[in-house]
């Protein structure tokens, strides 16, 4: 380890003072964004997300119309300012595109796209702010937006990352960490366990896999109670405000800025 | 969550929030409606809404989504597309909806037959851009709807301007038209678009000898007095404002609520620019809500 950073110290925090399966701070923001049919603010740390889902509508080009299903159509943008370097980024980049895809195959076989033959679900990812869990962000932030948008799916999809250091697995790392550490993403569905995706970038040792593995589907189910919150918060305030003479839920409806930790066994 | 069967809470039922992946029942006692599946004998939310039952059908009502025409709805639509022998509309819907030349009223008799040269100038009745009323005559195979235009009711909207809020926010009600005391005519499409305009007379609308096609596919907007476009203005962001606070909409709401900005002497945009004024408004219609 030739980092100048120490990763995990000798009492076992973290650079930035977590422990080792500590998730950052979470916030979540579902109200409405302009002509959207449904969109989610996601904020994890200093990640910050936001994605806006349109549809299921008409779609644009008749090539891309599948005669028994929806297409899912996944735009992701990153603001040239997210990162500490700035660094502008073509919708061409391969990087951006690679999202895309894993952000497309994650939810392909979780939104019920056959109940909308030729139709087409866009999904568009703005990237505010990075630091570490990116594809994770982007993937619990569309979650919310397809689920405000009324889109029927099987379930939530709740990723997270995870790492390991010598032989301590971490959770939802930081740029930092991610930079020193081999890491994994992993988006779970909470109710069946099932996994939908699993990314490895980069090299780590095989009798290390299963544990890492195990530890990010347990925080997958740990973010989905958060989730589950604040769709719940925000589906009430809307049902209250239709039902009585209440005023709905004021524009910002930021929910959950709590910590979480999950014992260290 | 389970749903009792034994005790009548069809109340307790309605209010219940569900979201997607959570269990609702037993598939062998109830039978699966919209926004819900059925994985391993149970019955499961697909969507985040309220939970409905009636009798044995389990359905989630989502309380944000698109439009899910039925037939007989009345909608308001815009042309994107001008096809063969049909324009493709725009409205609010999963897909495109249809309307058939042989659904409009074709100059020259309200019955006639369609001739070639009704194809060759199909946009001198509708172009991409128009706007429309009209009623859902059918479905397709695939679930896109059929659009029909034959009443002196339906055609092109002019003299007003265009309202979007959530679908759920209309009810289904006896009439979607409606005159308001204020000089403005409204059209409450159940795909939550909405038209705002200037009062056409009864007799102008109809015509004498019962169809105008010159009036009807016109372009040209008529004379808007001053009074009248901020009429129209206000009721519109007297929707805006009611819309954003999720209040469902009828023509008793929107009367009382114009009434209400008017005798507070807010200006047209305080509506929209002062978030006290929007919020006093919401409690003041509430007294006038329908009951869902």
């Amino acid at each position: 380890m030739g980092s100048r950073v120490e990763i995990l110290n000798d009492g076992g925090y973290r650079s930035d003072g977590r422990r080792q399966f500590e998730l950052r701070d979470i916030a979540i923001d579902l109200s409405r964004h302009g002509q959207a049919d449904g969109s989610a603010m996601y904020t994890q740390g200093l990640t910050e997300v936001l994605v806006t889902v349109f549809g299921p509508r008409e779609a644009k080009l008749r090539s891309q119309t599948i005669h028994n299903r929806a297409n899912i159509n996944v735009e992701v943008n990153i603001a040239a300012f997210s990162t500490g370097e700035r660094r502008k980024r073509s919708r061409g980049d391969k990087r951006i595109l690679e999202l895309g895809a894993a952000i497309k195959s994650t939810f392909e076989p979780v939104i019920q796209t056959h109940l909308y033959p030729r139709s087409q679900i866009d999904i568009f990812v703005q990237v505010l702010q990075q630091d570490g869990g990116l594809l994770s962000a982007a993937i619990n932030a569309t979650t919310l937006a397809l689920i405000t948008a009324g889109i029927p799916l099987f379930d939530y999809v709740c990723a997270v990352s995870s790492g390991v250091h010598s032989t301590h697995a971490m959770l939802d790392l930081t740029t930092l960490e991610e930079n020193d550490v081999p890491h994994l993403t992993v988006a779970v569905m909470p109710r069946t366990g099932k996994i939908t995706l699993v990314t490895l970038e980069t090299r780590l040792h095989s009798d290390r896999f299963e544990e890492v593995f195990r530890i990010a589907c347990e925080a997958g189910k740990v973010l989905h109670e958060e989730m589950r919150n604040a769709i719940k918060a925000r589906t009430s305030a809307l049902a209250r405000a239709m039902g009585e003479g209440h005023p709905a839920g004021a524009p910002s409806n930021r929910e959950g800025d709590e910590d979480f930790e999950m014992g260290d066994d | 969550m389970e749903v009792d069967d034994t005790d009548g809470g069809e109340t307790s039922l309605r209010s219940k929030i569900t979201s997607p992946g959570e269990s609702l029942t037993s598939s062998q006692a109830f039978m699966r409606g919209h926004g819900t599946y059925v994985e391993d004998d149970e019955v499961i939310a697909s969507v985040a809404g309220t939970v409905e039952r009636v009798n044995k059908l389990i359905t989630v009502r989502p309380l944000q989504t698109r439009y899910n025409p039925e037939v007989g709805d009345l909608v308001v639509g815009r042309i994107t597309e001008v096809a063969a022998r049909r324009w493709k509309v725009d409205a609010n819907s999963r897909q495109d909806a249809v309307l058939m030349l042989s659904s409009v009223n074709l100059p020259g008799g309200v019955q006639r037959r369609k001739l070639e040269s009704d194809e060759l100038q199909m946009r001198t009745f509708f172009e991409e851009g128009d706007l429309l009323v009209a009623e859902v005559q059918a479905f397709f195979a695939d679930g896109a709807m059929s659009l029909h235009t034959r009443s002196l009711k339906y055609g092109k909207l002019r003299n007003g301007q265009l309202v979007t809020v959530p679908p759920i926010l209309i009810l289904r009600l006896k009439s979607h038209f409606y005159s308001l005391p204020c000089g403005v005519d409204l059209i409450l499409g159940l795909n939550g678009y909405i038209w705002v305009s200037k009062h056409v007379k009864d007799n102008e609308q109809e015509g004498e000898e019962g169809f105008d096609a010159e009036a009807v596919y016109s372009n040209q907007n008529d004379e808007i007095d001053d009074a009248t476009r901020a009429a129209v203005a206000r009721v519109s962001n007297v929707i805006r404002v009611l819309a954003a606070h999720f209040v469902p909409l009828n023509d008793t709401v929107l009367v009382e609520a114009y009434e209400w900005v008017v005798e507070q002497e807010y200006t047209v945009k305080d509506l929209l620019l002062r978030e006290d004024v929007a919020d006093a408004l919401v409690s003041a219609v509430a007294t006038a809500r329908p009951d869902l």
